[in-house]
């Protein structure tokens, strides 16, 4: 998906483009621009539709039941309607200590979106050229996305007691949710620098920019919606993940790892409604982020079309 | 990294010094991956070859005790299997589903920025917690839920449906529910990259939409495919939530087994499982990378 987000700069250009030049008379030729559809074309806009019904509908589910009575329960038909499992969530003994959890996880996505932001821009400024070995740091870099995070959990868990040290949220779940993000993150930098053109940093040279000013000054501002892409998947991500952080939180849950539990003994609308407020959150995060993007892609279209 | 042949003149230094460059800027991500990836599977890997006490104290050695324990078990071909069967059968439905939505979105949306904005809504439940849309199905698929309670009401069925939550099926459908977007998001990219022109010559040489489906679509999206591959097959052999939660307990998966050894402290033999597993994953992407220079593929 990052590779679209820098799309969105790409077709913000070819609309201007396009209204210069006069457009090609067929510019889908599978789905020509005028005459009938083909059939093919109501039957997989029907998968399509289905495939977003089913993608959103069980979540609208649990974001409506949430909102029953004090009679709720997991199931359709609707009890009522009130906010009682949301003051239930906060304030109950039994669903566990969800206010702490939560604030620790955006605490700690914060910290992780700010490291991974940072780190891979920096990675994806190395990865523009080849250098000797780094095809093992590219090879690291997938390995620690496809292993189980159960596993490496477990190890990063193991490796900080041989070590002594306490496991926490903010040193060993830190890192080991690091090893999660930075590779997604890194691969977003290379799809966006690929589209990054080299002339405008070659320029900023020539007009005797120094290699800090050119980052600074050039690079930086031409790759912020990519970069804000790559903070949104640093702090979705982190907020989250659950399989990484299962043995290495220490003794205080994090956010996902108190709904795990949840799911195991609890059996009340309380975790529905946990569900509506951290999609609540994640989308403001969502939205945000991606409404960024479009805000400056839009300034630039405007600016270029002037 | 191709996009970056010698035009960078500013500095064009010796290979040395882009080669020093270079690890200066990747630095920062080695000096996370080393202790958080290299060295708790190196951990992992030692951790297999001690003995235990069986109360979590583990006794540095080398035995092999604990791959002979997990090989011998015939518990752990059962696991292998379920494993398997879970990865084929929601690797299908993904690879299916994913096709032809990207498919979809690519060559049958005309307006670009609508295309844009069907996958945008593809991908956003990918930023939300995966547990949360996992147990949103239990309303759907429960004794008491929707799917049930609709299928009563037609006549359908006279008793509630006991498969749909706590099953293989429900298993099944939690996976795929979480995982397409791993199919559509790199099967959209390389098809979006499909030269146009080249389908409009097909058209004029004669060819049937089907024919452009075989010989130019299918094999041109293959890249995409692989990377979906890799991601859906990884992800489901190293799961071990959705196992445990939609299953109802009824079925296990490697890991899954593996967070039992863990919970009872039985080190050694969850190493030699995670090990195993390991290998397992690495001898499979490694079959798929042959097909696709997956470093190419990310950077073009």
């Amino acid at each position: 998906m990052s590779a679209v987000l820098a799309d969105m700069s790409k077709t913000e250009r070819a609309k201007t483009e396009t209204s210069k030049t006069i457009a090609p008379a067929t510019s889908k030729a599978i789905a020509p621009s005028k005459g009938g559809r083909p059939w093919t074309f109501y039957v997989l806009a029907a998968l399509f539709v289905a495939y977003v019904l089913a993608l959103y509908g069980p979540m609208f589910c649990i974001y409506i039941l949430s909102f029953q009575d004090i009679r709720g329960g997991l199931v359709f038909p609707m009890k009522g309607h009130s906010l009682h499992w949301f003051v239930d969530l906060f304030t109950q003994v039994r669903t566990g200590d969800v206010k702490g959890s939560f604030d620790r996880s955006i605490k700690l996505a914060v910290i992780v979106t700010i490291i991974t932001v940072v780190v891979s821009f920096l990675a994806g400024l190395g990865f523009r050229r080849r250098f000797r070995g780094d095809t093992i740091v590219f090879y690291m870099m997938i390995g620690s996305l496809v292993a189980p995070g159960l596993v490496l959990g477990l190890g990063t868990g193991l490796l900080f007691q041989a070590l002594g040290l306490n496991a926490s949220w903010y040193t060993s779940a830190l890192g080991a949710q690091l090893s999660w993000t930075l590779p997604f993150g890194v691969l977003v930098m290379f799809a966006v620098m690929s589209r990054f053109n080299h002339a405008w940093e070659e320029a900023a040279y020539d007009l005797g920019a120094s290699r800090w000013q050119s980052i600074w000054l050039v690079m930086i501002p031409v790759l912020a919606p990519g970069l804000i892409a790559v903070a949104l998947f640093g702090f979705t991500l982190s907020y989250d993940e659950f399989a990484r952080s299962l043995q290495t939180a220490g003794s205080l849950n994090t956010l996902p790892l108190e709904i795990w539990s949840m799911t195991l003994n609890v059996t009340s609308p309380s975790l529905y409604a946990l569900g509506t407020v951290t999609t609540i959150v994640s989308f403001i995060v969502i939205g945000a982020s991606l409404g960024t993007i479009v805000l400056i892609q839009k300034k630039r279209g405007s600016r270029a079309k002037r | 990294m191709q996009p970056i042949p010698a035009q960078s003149p500013a500095q064009s230094p010796t290979p040395s010094r882009s080669n020093l460059a270079g690890w200066l800027y990747v630095s920062p991500l080695v000096l996370v991956l080393v202790p958080f990836f290299v060295a708790p599977i190196l951990v992992v890997l030692a951790a297999s070859f001690f003995a235990t006490d069986g109360f979590g104290g583990l006794t540095p050695g080398f035995t092999l005790a604990s791959y002979v324990e997990v090989l011998h078990s015939a518990l752990t071909l059962k696991l292998y299997l379920a494993t398997i069967k879970f990865t084929v059968l929601t690797w299908i439905f993904t690879l299916i589903i994913g096709f032809f939505v990207a498919y979809f979105l690519v060559f049958h949306v005309r307006n670009q920025l609508l295309a844009i904005g069907l996958f945008l809504l593809c991908t956003v439940p990918f930023w939300t917690s995966n547990i949360i849309r996992m147990i949103s199905w239990i309303p759907l698929l429960g004794k008491e839920g929707l799917i049930n309670q609709a299928l009563l009401a037609l006549g359908v069925i006279r008793q509630p449906l006991e498969v749909l939550l706590f099953s293989d099926l429900a298993v099944v459908i939690a996976y795929v529910h979480q995982l397409t977007i791993f199919m559509i998001v790199p099967i959209f990219n390389s098809m979006a990259r499909i030269d146009k022109k080249l389908i409009e010559a097909a058209i004029d040489a004669g060819a049937s939409r089907f024919d452009i489906m075989r010989l130019i679509v299918v094999p041109m999206s293959k890249s995409g495919i692989a990377l979906g591959t890799i991601f859906v097959v990884s992800i489901v052999m190293g799961d071990f939530f959705v196992v445990k939660v939609m299953s109802g307990g009824g079925s296990a998966s490697v890991v899954s087994a593996f967070y039992e050894d863990v919970g009872v402290l039985q080190y050694p033999t969850a190493a030699a499982s995670a090990v195993l597993l390991t290998l397992v994953l690495v001898a499979i992407v490694s079959l798929i990378l042959r097909t696709v220079d997956i470093r190419q593929e990310i950077t073009r």
